[in-house]
């Protein structure tokens, strides 16, 4: 798996992501800078890391959304590349227009970092194959807007057409709001785009993939990708 | 010099915080009346903050070398080897009065600096602390305060990408008027390619990097009379505003740059900004600089060169590059969309001449302007010895169980969740133990290494006597960093305290540098860092005295991280230490029993080194299986937190020949709680190596119970645990609004 990081001035999360595709994927990512224009060569899979991309001025991802660099990622979606955005990344790619709906502060207007539990909504996207459809993993966030919302007709064909592949939800994958910690509509952890091809989630599967961070569920997000592209070749 | 600078009267000297006999001291210097910019220079160097003139000569006493010591104090940050050609650079910064006028950028600007300084060193942050004092929780300010330091501490560390490992945080009546903030960064290097400030060369250029200069920072704010001009506009605050999203621009231009060679020396922008940094790598390289102002780049029109030299704009360095490098240095700052500019270069003469649109406003001898800086030895009085309070005086007001779930509700003891789940502990991915331990461990690049990183103090010790305080603040981190398997290597000082021209402040002051000093040397533990913060005080009446101690260890393996969870029933509960019930000082005495008395415990130099050796090679051999040291609260305390981590509970009884009370909440020192498996083996090496090392029971259940006791459910002690401070900060007020630092910040 060939995968590219995009680096926006003020992304910071951008080392983890690398690092979580090295092991995993036992190859070395390119790093992209966003005044650039084209994706290297060959380009499997374009990761948007986490961070303050410009600060979070403005609006979070709207500046990053705009910058050189996303016009050839916006061809790359077009064409069915796979695309996974993350934290900042999710906020960016819904500016961007590759995703909608967009990320409030969190309802209870604090940053937050910890572990939460995560539902995997389905298992037959190229993002969530090393998982079980039900399954709860566990993974940290860190973000102070991270509140999915959009307008009632796109939440009804996001949840219609089974575009919503993770779930804030307690340990046993219960949904409720004890165990929403952001407030987000309908717990929304993670999306895709109609094609499938782009993913936007807040919580940060690339820090759990080593034992020293308490677990690693976040492997089987990074070990499905390596497994469909295999499988494609 | 020019001619339309304002006067120097004796009213404009004092309102630069010089005294009469201080200016007299300038004038024979130079041997003439100082220009306006020239006064403004000198009241910058010569101030508290950047001169230490009153803690100069005591600082002096302090060891600061050891094999490991690469650099020690002096340079933006001290610097250690930790083998495999790597070094540790790491510092801890006060940022407390700032910080009570705007908690948000107070805090925020704090962290900054400190970061910068870790950074300007060539090293790459990888962890952050703080240590927080903050006033009485009923003081109307206590709440907004609280939030506004948090939020800002967060707001830049979470920003510029660095995680927030830990920390500590009390509340005491005396810091109502004054809380302090102190941040500590820690960040690792290549042991070859640290930077230094020192010049060297005559005629290389000298670079301005980074933000805009503006008026903020500026000292002046008791200056707005007519040199400023009479508007508004002018009257700016003196708190910084911080940009982190630049400060990560200028970390990774800095690196780049460094890593390219390009760089001879470098210097951040602090305290007093321009002149200082200017003079110190001047000075260090003895060499002369000029400076032409009209080359820096404003953030406003119309600045004159005493704004410019005095603002304290933030995310701003200054670099001696290698004329040869300067294109491919530019290139790179453009890169990262920064101001460069060169502003200046190096000089034989040993002058620091500043011009500003074609007129000299400064010319001084430049060594003189640091080193013939005032050095005061004042006077001080030893703080009073405090009777030690027997145990059998203090009549237990409530049963052992009703004190314990008292006292883990606490403010001083409650979790911190509300606050460490505000910072980002994650990022980096090599957090191996988040807050909320004895010390955070943080893998070192691919590892195996690691670094335990904690910060402390016992203020109210302190106050009761300096000397065993200055101890105990520094056996403390040496026990934190113990108890989860690292080897202490060395530390940083944050000293906060008063006002040191009254004798009683001074003699705490002297009291706790004795102390540290004393801990530091029989531990091996040198200084490597540190601030002095004074005058932190509010109508007269000082805070505790609060020399915050930041530690830091090295953990061969990080795999081999010990931490405090009981990790199964069924095993044995070890107290490690010799307890003798010491109540006096302790927070039982404080907050069950309403009394801040007595001295406080004794610091036994040679115990805490022989029980903390033991315990690390008890870790080291693998037959513990946690490991927390006592501290607040005592015995009991530490149980009760070993126990919630996990939910397991345990079955502990008493030693017979101590009050029961000062048993379980006497706060002796030099002490542990570990588990084991086999605690006979444990009781064998103990034995031959001299160590108290006493049975308290065994791990099981869901309930803790001292025998003879009511028994306590875990399920009732961590909702008192994880339930005062949020709901402290849920309460009445709308200081919520104020969170985001009056509009400042987006």
């Amino acid at each position: 798996m060939k995968s590219a990081v995009l680096v926006f001035p003020g992304i910071n999360r951008e080392r983890d992501m690398a690092r979580a595709l090295r092991l995993i994927s036992g190859r070395e990512p390119a790093m992209v800078w966003h005044a650039d224009t084209a994706l290297p060569a060959g380009t499997d899979l374009v990761v948007i890391p986490g961070g303050f991309s410009y600060g979070d001025y403005l609006r979070c991802g709207a500046i990053a959304a705009r910058a050189p660099i996303m016009e050839a990622v916006r061809k790359f979606a077009q064409k069915g590349g796979l695309l996974l955005a993350v934290c900042n990344g999710f906020q960016i790619a819904c500016e961007a227009g590759l995703l909608p709906g967009v990320l409030m502060r969190n309802a209870q207007l604090r940053f937050i970092c910890r572990d939460v539990y995560l539902r995997v909504e389905r298992s037959d996207t190229p993002f969530t194959r090393g998982y079980n459809a039900g399954q709860v993993i566990r993974v940290p966030v860190a973000h102070g807007e991270g509140n999915y919302i959009a307008d009632g007709e796109t939440i009804a064909r996001l949840e219609g057409e089974g575009r919503v592949v993770f779930r804030y939800s307690s340990p046993d994958g219960m949904v409720n709001p004890n165990w929403n910690h952001n407030g987000a509509l309908n717990a929304i952890a993670g999306i895709v785009n109609e094609r499938g091809n782009v993913l936007g989630m807040m919580p940060h599967p690339e820090n759990h993939v080593e034992a020293l961070m308490g677990r690693t569920d976040g492997r089987g997000l990074f070990a499905g990708l390596v497994d469909h592209f295999e499988r494609a070749a | 010099m020019t001619s339309n600078e304002p006067a120097i009267t004796p009213e404009l000297v004092a309102e630069h915080g010089l005294t009469p006999d201080e200016y007299e001291r300038i004038v024979k210097l130079i041997g003439r009346e100082p220009s306006f910019t020239e006064l403004g220079i000198f009241s910058a160097m010569w101030n508290e903050h950047c001169s230490y003139k009153s803690s100069k000569i005591h600082l002096r006493t302090l060891p600061t070398k050891a094999p490991w010591v690469i650099q020690g104090p002096g340079e933006n940050a001290g610097v250690i080897d930790i083998g495999d050609g790597l070094a540790v650079v790491f510092k801890m910064e006060s940022h407390n009065h700032p910080s009570y006028i705007e908690p948000y950028q107070g805090a925020a600007t704090g962290v900054g600096g400190i970061l910068r300084d870790v950074f300007t060193m060539g090293a790459r942050p990888i962890a952050c602390l703080n240590a927080l004092s903050f006033g009485d929780p009923a003081h109307p300010k206590t709440r907004h305060l609280v939030a506004g330091v948090v939020a800002g501490i967060g707001g830049y560390g979470n920003s510029f990408g660095v995680p927030t490992v830990g920390g500590e945080m009390r509340f005491h009546r005396r810091y109502d008027g004054n809380c302090l903030v102190n941040a500590m960064a820690v960040g690792i290097a290549e042991k070859d390619k640290i930077f230094y400030s020192a010049a060297s060369g005559v005629g290389m250029p000298l670079v301005y990097l980074g933000s805009k200069t503006g008026r903020d920072g500026i000292h002046g704010a008791s200056m707005a009379s007519a040199e400023f001009g009479a508007d508004a506009e002018e009257k700016r605050p003196t708190v910084q505003v911080g940009d982190p999203f630049s400060e990560k621009l200028l970390l990774e231009a800095c690196l780049e740059i460094m890593a390219k060679g390009c760089v001879i020396a470098i210097q951040d922008m602090g305290a007093a900004g321009l002149t200082c940094s200017a003079v110190e790598m001047g000075a260090k390289g003895d060499l002369g600089v000029t400076l032409d102002l009209d080359k820096v780049p404003c953030r406003e029109t119309g600045m004159s060169g005493y704004e410019m030299m005095l603002s304290e704009s933030q995310e701003r360095m200054l670099m001696v590059l290698k004329p040869e490098k300067e294109k491919a240095a530019a290139a790179i700052f453009r890169k990262w969309g920064l101001d460069f500019a060169v502003i200046g270069q190096t000089t034989p003469n040993k002058r620091f001449v500043v011009s500003h649109g074609g007129a000299v406003m400064a010319d001084l001898p430049i060594k003189e302007l640091g080193d013939q800086a005032p050095v005061y030895e004042r006077p001080f009085v030893e703080t009073r010895k405090l009777p030690v309070i027997a145990a059998a005086s203090v009549a237990p007001p409530m049963s052992i169980a009703d004190a314990l779930e008292k006292l883990i509700g606490s403010p001083d003891l409650c979790a911190k969740r509300w606050v460490f789940e505000q910072y980002d502990h994650i990022i980096l991915g090599n957090t191996v133990q988040r807050p909320g331990g004895d010390a955070a461990v943080v893998r070192v690049n691919e590892g195996p290494k690691a670094l335990a990183l904690t910060a402390d103090v016992t203020p109210r010790y302190c106050e009761a006597d300096a000397f065993e305080g200055g101890k105990q603040a520094v056996a403390e981190a040496y026990r934190n960093l113990s108890a989860v398997g690292a080897r202490p290597l060395a530390l940083t000082d944050n000293l906060n305290f008063g006002n040191p021209e009254r004798p009683e402040i001074m003699g705490q002051l002297v009291g706790c540098i004795r102390g540290i000093g004393e801990a530091a040397r029989a531990l091996d533990f040198p200084i490597v860092s540190g601030n002095v913060s004074l005058y932190n005080e509010t109508n007269g009446r000082a805070i505790l005295p609060t020399p915050t101690i930041g530690g830091v260890g090295l953990l061969d393996d990080f795999t081999k991280s010990m931490t405090f969870a009981f990790k199964a029933e069924g095993e044995s509960i070890l107290l490690v230490g010799a307890t003798e019930g010491w109540l006096g000082q302790s927070l039982y005495l404080r907050d069950i029993c309403g009394r801040e008395e007595g001295a406080p415990p004794p610091v036994d130099l040679a115990a805490e080194r022989r029980n903390s050796g033991f315990v690390s090679t008890l870790i080291r051999d693998g037959l513990v299986t946690a490991v927390h040291d006592i501290s607040d609260g005592g015995i009991l305390v530490a149980l009760a937190e070993m126990a919630m981590a996990l939910r397991i509970g345990a079955v502990v009884e008493s030693s017979a020949f101590i009050p029961a009370h000062a048993f379980w909440f006497g706060e002796d020192q030099a002490r542990y709680v570990v588990t084991a498996k086999n605690a006979d083996a444990i009781l064998q090496r103990a034995g031959d190596a001299a160590v108290p090392v006493l049975r308290l029971g065994a791990t099981g259940g869901t309930v803790l119970t001292v025998a003879g006791e009511r028994p306590v459910l875990l399920s009732d002690l961590l909702a008192r645990f994880e339930g005062w401070l949020p709901a402290y900060m849920a309460g009445p007020g709308d200081e919520q609004k104020q969170v985001r630092g009056g509009g400042t910040q987006p």
